[in-house]
């Protein structure tokens, strides 16, 4: 039994609709994810990949994700060290991806205030988003343990080769 | 307890619980997991190999080659050695090569029966839901998964019921159906949730119409499609070798809550034309009558079932397609072309002078026979439209039914194919 997940960072925030072409450019595409991440949401915040350090949240509104399906737009976030996003919504593919990555991705209808230099704290556990800068909490949809698990262990494919080793030790 | 959705029954069923709830997060029993040639073995053995691990069940999966067949090339040809040599390797004995497209080759072989929880390595996995069941697109890392475990999460989606009365009138079709509503809806209307098909129309459909439907489920951006079995879909389970088991377990609840209702009226649809680069961007035919066009394609998943040559049948008996224009017909499947030369479909389509290609995704995405040049503009009986889909960027995609498109090649432009329909039938 690995950590519950609990993540805090300094707050990025964006709007709505922000999409997998944003997050993870085309025109990158043909190169190491390591320049796709460096390129990872440019378009709209040109200080986000540059400036981000790991352990640092993402705030944002509906539909995060939106888009195609390109696992990179989620993997893109972990190389820079995102380690969890709040929104209000996401695309469902992308919040997929996500989870698959070991991204914590929560969902909250709660109208959270913060600014960008705020440091946030997500618990997936209890379903709780809190502004340790200014106090405030907020609620977020909970995610059940089994998947609080696999993100802990970075993503779906770590975390099975978790399991199998435990499996092979027995 | 609240009324269930069909879909909540299945995922319900799969999860081990006797309800579900939109939203929330389940883990699911995969009852059946299908890959091809292209998203299939060559990505997911790096990842099993690097776990070390077997497949769960080889019984539960199936193989179909279809995107790179047959090979044209070095690269297409190792793709096609690589997945045979995985499913060799890994004793999976339900294996289509070159049968035809993954989603009209599962369905034709019984794998399919209501009620299953199926994951497939293809966005146009919703094509599945035709039979009632609940199938969906998953990425490599995702299929890797359930290859190992037999299991994936999924977060409960709501689902959106798509309601149409009334009866479709001579040379209309499911494909203009899923076009009005593409244009209704958009792209995004399905919001990643379940689009349930009913209704009087839908009761009259075909079960290859109706896999028309669910398989364009991914043009409205769903999760998947569902359309409830009735004694249709059980007579075509049996008949395809399946189990279609205890139909009336997999309907609907009466009370069940549906996120939102959208209505249609079939009387009143008139043949749908979708220009480029969107299958959104549908109106009447008659808003592109005499656009000009180099090809007409009569392929793929959504459009060369056996009764899709049979609308094209319909229009080009007895005629010929224009000296401007090139027919290209890939049936959907072995079974599809063996079926229409028996029928005589077959003889109608190629005195009209229609070229026959190789059953495989072909052109339409890209990667096979018959793809454009620059500035060359194609309508297809496919499902998308994007941009440089079918060639260079430059080139334009229409997307019409199979009538559509055979009035186009016998046209040499854009036409109504209710002009070459009067007199009925084949
Ligand atoms: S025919 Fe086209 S839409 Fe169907 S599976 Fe092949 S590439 Fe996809």
């Amino acid at each position: 039994m690995t950590e519950p997940v609990k993540e805090g960072g300094r707050a990025w925030l964006f709007g709505d609709e922000v999409d997998t072409d944003v997050l993870a450019p085309g025109i990158y595409m043909k190169g190491s994810m390591e320049e796709m991440a460096s390129h990872c949401l440019e378009t709209v915040d040109p200080a986000f990949a540059p400036g981000v350090r790991p352990g640092d949240i993402v705030l944002a509104g509906a539909n995060f994700g939106i888009g195609s399906s390109r696992e990179q737009a989620a993997q893109a976030l972990t190389i820079l060290g995102i380690k969890a996003v709040v929104a209000k919504s996401y695309g469902g593919i992308f919040y997929r991806n996500a989870l698959n990555f070991g991204l914590l991705a929560v969902t909250s209808q709660a109208d959270i205030t913060a600014s960008p230099e705020d440091r946030l704290m997500v618990d997936g556990e209890v379903g709780k988003v809190t502004n340790l800068t200014t106090g405030e909490t907020w609620g977020c949809d909970p995610v059940p343990p089994h998947l609080l698990d696999m993100i802990a262990a970075g993503g779906l494919v770590p975390s099975l080769e978790r399991k199998l080793a435990a499996q092979q030790v027995k | 307890m609240p009324g269930q959705t069909l879909a909540e029954k299945i995922i319900a069923k799969a999860a081990g619980q006797e309800t579900v709830t939109a939203g929330e997060i389940v883990t699911c029993r995969v009852d059946l997991a299908m890959m091809h040639d292209s998203g299939g073995p060559r990505r997911v053995a790096p990842i099993l190999e690097r776990l070390g691990a077997k497949v769960w069940d080889t019984d539960r999966v199936v193989v179909v080659t279809d995107h790179y067949v047959p090979a044209v090339d070095a690269e297409s040809a190792h793709i096609l050695d690589t997945t045979r040599k995985w499913v060799a390797a890994n004793g999976v004995d339900n294996f289509h090569d070159m049968q035809g497209i993954c989603h009209v080759v599962l369905q034709e072989n019984g794998h399919l029966s209501p009620g299953m929880f199926v994951v497939g390595g293809d966005s146009h996995s919703p094509s599945g839901g035709a039979v009632g069941c609940f199938m969906f697109g998953v990425g490599a890392t995702d299929m890797a998964g359930v290859l190992v475990t037999g299991e994936t999460w999924i977060k409960v989606p709501s689902t959106i019921q798509i309601l149409w009365s009334g009866n479709l009138s001579n040379g209309v079709s499911a494909k203009d159906m899923m076009l009005a509503a593409c244009a209704k809806m958009g792209m995004g209307g399905g919001d990643y949730q379940v689009i349930e098909y009913a209704g009087e129309t839908i009761s009259g459909l075909s079960m290859q119409e109706r896999l028309t439907l669910c398989n364009m489920a991914a043009e409205l951006g769903a999760q998947t499609g569902i359309i409830a079995a009735d004694q249709k879909t059980a007579d075509y389970v049996t008949a395809a070798g399946g189990n279609p088991g205890d139909i009336e377990k997999w309907q609907g609840d009466a009370d069940a809550a549906y996120r939102a209702v959208h209505e249609f009226n079939a009387n009143t649809l008139s043949p749908q034309v979708a220009a480029p680069h969107s299958p959104a961007n549908s109106s009447g035919v008659e808003n592109h009558a005499g656009q000009n066009v180099h090809q007409a394609y009569i392929g793929a998943c959504t459009g060369a079932k056996l009764e899709d040559l049979k609308m094209a049948a319909r229009v080009l008996k007895g005629r010929k397609v224009a000296s401007n224009v090139r027919l290209l017909i890939a049936p959907a499947s072995t079974r599809t072309t063996a079926e229409a030369a028996a029928d005589g479909t077959l003889a109608t389509l190629t005195a009209a002078g229609a070229i026959l290609m190789p059953s495989g995704c072909g052109a339409c995405a890209g990667y096979g026979a018959g793809v454009l040049s620059e500035n060359e503009v194609c309508i297809a009986s496919t499902a998308r439209n994007f941009k440089g889909r079918m060639g260079p960027g430059n080139s334009d995609v229409y997307l019409a039914s199979p009538y559509t498109v055979a009035a186009a090649a016998v046209a040499g432009h854009i036409a109504d194919p209710r002009e070459f329909l009067n007199g009925g039938g084949a």
